[in-house]
């Protein structure tokens, strides 16, 4: 459905600038997107950036700012196991940021296929596939994740499963939604009215409309299933060692905060703050696109 | 009205079928490796063939499951493969622990998150509108774990006020269940504010509001007569919903605060691979989670009158 | 009338409304005088975005919160409204001044009893009891003419139709004897059977209780029926005001010119006399052109004059007549409003479309507990019953009828989206009837083609106008290279008389009428033999309405194309059709050509829904008819003939037992009726033009 292949990129381009200058208007995205775009550069520069090893124990229980004996700046201190703090909540954030956009993508995939089917050819496609969702999303989500990797074992696999089967029945369940609103519009019938495909009709006609309030959902889910990969870490159903882990450096420090809370306060802001930065966004955007 | 709550009841009775289906097939359908897990990593295959035998796996599977299925419905779930008891005799008082929890949160996230709810939405835009819809966001970005870390800093290791653990050794403490209790409220208030602020917000700007204003009646009745039915139609079937998510929540608090509730017993169960724990817990979990779906339901439609006199 | 000793009603002047939005200050209504005397019904009409209902929200001074009346006053009983405190205004609204809305359902609490939010008034305005207010709500109920006023009390706003509903409001409204009453398009969202009926009834409990009354919408015809005096707005200010015959007769402005010339009216003939649409497209609130702001659409422009500074209104030859124009003088008000390209008329050819018996039935299962136990549970709605049409090349062919009987369900057998139940349905002798459309060849397709009813929803917001016609140009095989298939959508867009730059915009740049005619130009991709338009222009402002029913003419007779054209509008479908289907309850009631239908004899349908159609003429005279009770359910049809529950010439023990049979009454025009010829014969034309004074 192209009419001319130079004409769309530069549409393309001038779409994204125009969404840039929208996101500008308002504050609360603002605020969101300098928090995910912090944490995002963090993490993709986090190689290249003048830290120590993360896994390397030097010298424990040292305080912020404290002072290594080669001279080096611990700025946020090192864990029980003498390893430097801040290399860890940047290395963590690495991790977390790619577990996290991977699964969600895995589990939007997924969602999407599931609800624009179920909406758009509605039947016994629905029936069944909202059963399904239906059985999945009556599962407390937690108990859902440790009957699953309990059963599998905790590998990134088998969290970006996990996560997909969490999360595909919520997804499905607002694109079936909103397909049952679109589908009913006159460019629908039109396209049915010329013997489109369903297929074709689903992907083209359908799906482009529904952007808006799933990238605002896809917002919220990402944030969301940061919570959810820090929190198996957490629980000791997470991600495998040795790397650092935001939800296992809490776990591993907080019998220690007594003496040395910075080791779990740390990464505890650390996760919130991106979290925050994903809520904002997606409540920036919503408001965006109520507004027009 | 009573068709509804039939259908709701037989797709109720339907999920939990299926879902303990799907648990039995996930975890005992390897008859050997649950003969293991029982028996111990270094038991032979013959051992766990002749306890396999005397245990009455060697039924059909499907025969097995219905009568896993009976025993579990009169509250008989096997016996626990690390704490040498029946279930039943563990699980009933986790889960009165947890019922405990739950009942201080949701007396206090109730009434907060209605009413600053109701309080952001009735001034859309304003500036105390503004404030609470941020903190709303500000407090469910921080994860329970996270908060319980941040407020254990606070109040246990900085001030002292409050302990940092909630095992309840010399009996039930209201001391202990604060923090535990303020976590989870915190986590989960945000969100029903939000969907309340968005349920009233909405409803003060429909037109049968202003047909109310333009009909010169007062603004208190048309706040409390009007608007808060309507607008509070959709906060209670959230509210029912949570359900689902504290449980969810529970688990990492009573983990963090070593709680003795159904949350903790189930982490511990699955990291052992105590099956027949994970089952019952499982179970119970979705069954609280389905019932709480079906009164939400069931409220949905007795508060809405354009379906119950459809 | 406004002697000097008699204090208005209402008296607004220099009135300014303004909305702040992120792109600034948005002027709504400027400048904007009017006097409401004791009794008096006014009028405010105008096409949508003029400002209409932003002044009845003024007067109600509920303006929302980025709203504000920002300059000039309104005085209510000579008292400024602005010097009211917040329980004064209180006191005044709903009680002194009351209001009835565009969409009854959405205007009642859902959640209240009827008797509940009608109570409210008496007992909040006057003290009154509970056992007081209740009865004065039930005496209210029976004087709108609602039955049972018992059973409405304890009924939710869901359980009424649209019309109860409205009727409701309506006497909410009246409860507390209000001193004005603001309508704001209160029968837009009602059929036009249902919509006569409220007409009749404000118009009557107005006259008895003496209520002065502001009438909104943007029905010239309905003024007529209902106002003493009209003021004509566009783009946020009145144009003209003055008495109805004034205006009406004597227009001194060229917008309230342009707008009689583009509404079809007995008389105009879409061949020898078209409409003459007014050109180009309402200024943008917040890029009104300096000067008039008619200026640019206006055929008098003069420079300098014109475009110069604001335009004030003028008093005309009678008191009350102004009109806002500087040039008043210099036109010659006698002459056509504009140059009507007179044609001739098309000739049909042969029969390209036969439709044979058509049924569709839907099966609808009843889940309820009681229809289970009765075994019960599968019923069946009979949409369409018994459709039997020819229609031939070049010919329109208009199907009318009010919600839910039937017309658009035909079009979806027609296209293939639904497969009917029996009967046949022949495009070039070829049965369609249970061919889905993915079963269609794309020939086929491309020679069924459909314009819809929604501009705002015809065109997909996520591609370019170019783009979603060349992909009915490559789908229907008309062509296939791609330099071919753009210059095809260039041909097809000067064809809709669209610049060829709009083939790189998105819908969302284009205006309601643009997008309907790109709605056209994909409709003609495929050199259709039948186009199927749904309501084509019923979401349209009435001057875009005469534009694009021009352009389906034009396209139709280069083309020799069969239009197939569904409406409920009568007036519309008398312009364009040369022939009439009427349907009620998924039964062709009557059909003919457009002359046999639209004069005596009648169905008694037919002429129920004649005398409803409000007529924006002073000279027609119309027999008044009014239908009572609702539109029966297809669910759930009465016995015998499907309007014996409404009809006027009911035959009691016939009519409600047995279904009438076919009648012909001449050659070509059939009726589906007991009525027998004497009963025929006497019937009198619905409307007749009055000898010009």
């Amino acid at each position: 459905m192209a009419d001319g292949g130079t004409i769309a990129t530069a549409s393309g381009l001038r779409r994204i600038a125009g969404a840039l200058a929208l996101i500008r208007e308002s504050p609360i995205a603002m605020a969101g997107l300098a928090l995910v775009a912090f944490w995002v550069a963090l993490a993709i520069l986090a190689p290249v950036l003048p830290l120590h090893d993360p896994n390397l124990p030097v010298a424990p229980f040292k305080k912020p700012l404290a002072e290594a004996k080669d001279g080096a700046v611990y700025w946020l201190g090192t864990d029980h196991k003498g390893r430097d703090m801040l290399a860890r909540v940047i290395f963590g954030a690495r991790r977390v940021l790619i577990w996290a956009t991977f699964a969600t993508s895995v589990a939007y995939v997924v969602g999407i296929m599931m609800g624009v089917v179920a909406g758009y050819l509605g039947g016994w496609w629905d029936e069944v596939l909202s059963f399904l969702g239906n059985v999945l999303l009556s599962f407390p989500v937690m108990v859902l994740y440790i009957v699953i990797i309990a059963y599998l074992g905790s590998t990134g696999f088998n969290i970006v499963l996990a996560v997909t089967f969490a999360s595909a029945p919520g997804i499905m369940r607002i694109v079936r939604g909103l397909v049952l609103d679109l589908k009913t519009r006159d460019y629908i019938l039109a396209a049915q009215t010329r013997g489109e495909a369903p297929l074709y009709i689903m992907l083209v006609e359908l799906l482009p409309n529904a952007r808006g309030p799933l990238i605002v959902d896809a917002c919220l889910r990402l944030g969301y299933t940061t919570i959810t990969i820090a929190m198996l870490g957490y629980l000791g159903l997470g991600l495998p060692p040795p790397d650092p882990d935001w939800g296992k450096m809490i776990a591993e420090t907080q019998p220690l905060g007594s003496f040395a809370g910075h080791m779990a306060v740390i990464p505890a802001l650390a996760i919130s703050s991106l979290v925050l930065g994903f809520n904002l966004l997606a409540d920036g955007l919503r408001e965006i696109s109520l507004r027009d | 009205m009573l068709m509804l709550a039939l259908r709701r009841f037989a797709s109720m009775f339907l999920i939990m079928a299926v879902v303990s289906f799907l648990l039995f097939l996930l975890f005992e359908s390897d008859k050997l490796a649950v003969a293991g897990k029982v028996l111990g990593p270094y038991s032979s295959i013959e051992q766990r063939e002749i306890w396999l035998e005397n245990n009455g796996y060697d039924r059909p599977f499907l025969l097995r499951y219905l009568s896993w299925a009976g025993n579990a419905i009169t509250g008989d779930f096997g016996k626990s493969l690390q704490l040498k008891a029946p279930v039943a005799d563990v699980l009933w008082p986790r889960l009165a622990n947890t019922a405990i929890l739950a009942g201080v949160v949701f007396a206090a996230m109730i009434p907060l998150s209605l009413l600053l709810g109701v309080l952001a939405g009735l001034k859309e835009a304003s500036l105390r509108d503004r404030s609470i819809s941020v903190l709303a966001v500000v407090t469910t970005s921080v994860p329970e774990f996270a908060s319980a870390t941040l407020l254990t800093a606070v109040f246990v290791f900085w001030l002292g006020w409050l302990p940092g653990t909630s095992a309840m050794t010399g009996g039930f403490s209201f001391k202990e269940i604060i923090l535990p209790a303020a976590v989870l409220v915190l986590y989960d208030f945000g969100y029903v504010t939000r969907m309340t602020r968005a349920s009233m917000a909405e409803v003060m700007t429909s037109q049968y509001i202003r047909t109310a204003v333009l009909k010169g009646i007062p603004y208190s009745r048309i706040v409390m007569r009007h608007a808060l039915r309507n607008a509070l139609i959709a906060p209670f079937t959230i509210i029912v919903l949570q359900m689902n998510w504290l449980l969810s929540g529970v688990i990492v608090v009573e983990v963090f605060f070593s709680y003795k509730g159904f949350g903790k017993l189930l982490l511990d169960a699955s990291l052992f691979g105590d099956i027949y724990v994970i089952e019952a817990c499982t179970l119970v979990a979705v069954f609280v989670a389905v019932a709480s779906q079906f009164i939400s339901d069931i409220g949905y439609t007795l508060l809405n009158p354009r379906i119950r006199f459809g | 009338m406004a002697d000097s000793d008699i204090v208005p009603v209402l008296e607004c002047k220099g009135l300014c409304v303004s909305f702040r939005t992120r792109a600034g200050e948005v002027p709504a209504v400027a400048d904007f005088d009017m006097t409401v005397m004791p009794g008096e019904a006014v009028g405010l009409v105008g096409e949508s975005g003029c400002g209409k209902s932003t002044v009845a929200l003024a007067v109600m001074r509920y303006l929302g919160v980025n709203g504000a009346i920002v300059g000039g006053e309104v005085r209510f009983r000579g008292r400024d409204m602005a010097d009211m405190s917040a329980d004064e205004l209180r006191r005044v609204r709903g009680s002194k001044i009351a209001m009835v809305y565009q969409e009854p359902m959405a205007s009642l609490n859902p959640s209240m009893r009827i008797g509940e939010q009608l109570m409210e008034v008496p007992i909040y305005h006057e003290g009154a009891s509970r056992d007081g207010a209740r009865k004065r709500a039930m005496a209210m109920l029976e004087d709108v003419r609602l039955p049972d006023p018992a059973r409405i009390m304890d009924a939710y706003p869901h359980q009424l139709s649209g019309g109860q509903q409205q009727r409701v409001v309506i006497a909410m409204a009246l409860l507390s004897r209000p001193e004005l009453l603001l309508l704001d398009e209160p029968t837009t969202a009602l059929d036009v059977t249902v919509e006569a009926g409220i007409v009749q009834l404000v118009k009557d409990l107005a006259r008895r209780h003496g209520t002065a009354m502001i009438y909104i919408s943007h029905n010239l015809g309905l003024i007529l029926e209902t106002c003493d005096r009209v003021t004509v707005m566009y783009s946020g200010e009145a144009v003209e005001s003055g008495a109805v015959g004034d205006v009406f007769e004597r227009m001194r402005h060229p917008y309230t010119r342009g707008l009689f010339a583009s509404i079809p009216l007995p008389g105009a003939d879409r061949h020898a006399r078209p409409l003459v649409p007014i050109p180009g497209q309402l200024p943008l609130p917040h890029r009104r052109p300096s000067g008039c702001n008619f200026g640019p659409r206006c055929a008098f422009l003069a420079e300098g004059r014109c475009d110069a500074e604001r335009i004030p209104m003028r008093a005309l030859d009678s008191r009350e007549h102004a009109a806002r124009c500087v040039r008043v003088d210099d036109i010659d008000w006698s002459a056509a409003a504009g140059p009507a390209d007179a044609a001739e008329a098309i000739q049909p050819g042969r029969v390209v479309l036969d439709v044979e018996g058509m049924r569709k039935y839907y099966e609808v299962r009843d889940s309820s507990l009681l229809a289970l136990i009765q075994g019960e549970s599968v019923r069946y709605v009979k949409a369409n019953e018994e459709i039997t049409f020819q229609a031939r090349e070049a010919e329109t062919v208009a199907i009318v009828g009010e919600s839910g009987c039937g017309k658009s369900t035909f079009a979806k057998v027609l296209m293939g989206l639904e497969q009917a139940s029996a009967g046949a349905v022949r495009l070039d002798g070829k049965d369609l009837a249970q061919v889905p459309v993915n079963e269609r060849r794309a020939g086929t397709i491309g020679r069924l083609q459909m314009v819809f009813q929604n501009p705002f929803d015809t065109l997909n917001p996520s591609h370019s106008v170019g783009a979603q016609i060349a992909r009915v140009v490559r789908k229907f095989g008309v062509e296939t290279d791609p330099a071919k298939v753009q210059e095809k959508v260039y041909e097809l867009l000067d064809l809709v008389k669209l610049p060829r730059e709009f083939a790189h915009r998105r819908p969302r740049q284009l205006s309601g009428g643009q997008k309907q005619r790109v709605g056209i130009a994909r409709a003609f991709a495929g050199n259709p033999a039948i186009v199927v338009a749904d309501e084509p222009v019923s979401a349209l402002d009435v001057s875009v309405q005469a534009a694009v029913t021009g352009l389906l003419t034009e396209i139709q007779r280069t083309r020799r194309t069969t239009l197939l054209f569904i409406s409920h509008d009568l007036s519309v479908v008398r312009y364009l059709a040369d022939r009439v289907i009427v349907m009620y309850l998924g039964h062709i009631v009557e059909q003919g050509t457009t002359d046999q239908v639209f004069n005596p004899p009648y169905h008694p349908y037919t002429e129920a829904l004649l005398s409803a159609v409000p007529i924006a003429d002073t000279s027609v005279e119309k027999r008044e008819i009014v239908l009572s009770g609702e539109i029966p359910s297809a669910l759930d049809p009465p016995p015998g003939c499907p309007f014996q529950t409404r009809c006027p010439r009911r035959i009691d023990g016939l009519c409600d037992t047995e279904m009438p049979p076919r009648r012909r009454l001449a050659d070509g025009h059939e009726v589906l009726c007991h009525l027998d010829d004497d009963s025929f014969a006497a019937m009198t034309p619905v409307f007749a033009m009055q000898a010009a004074s």
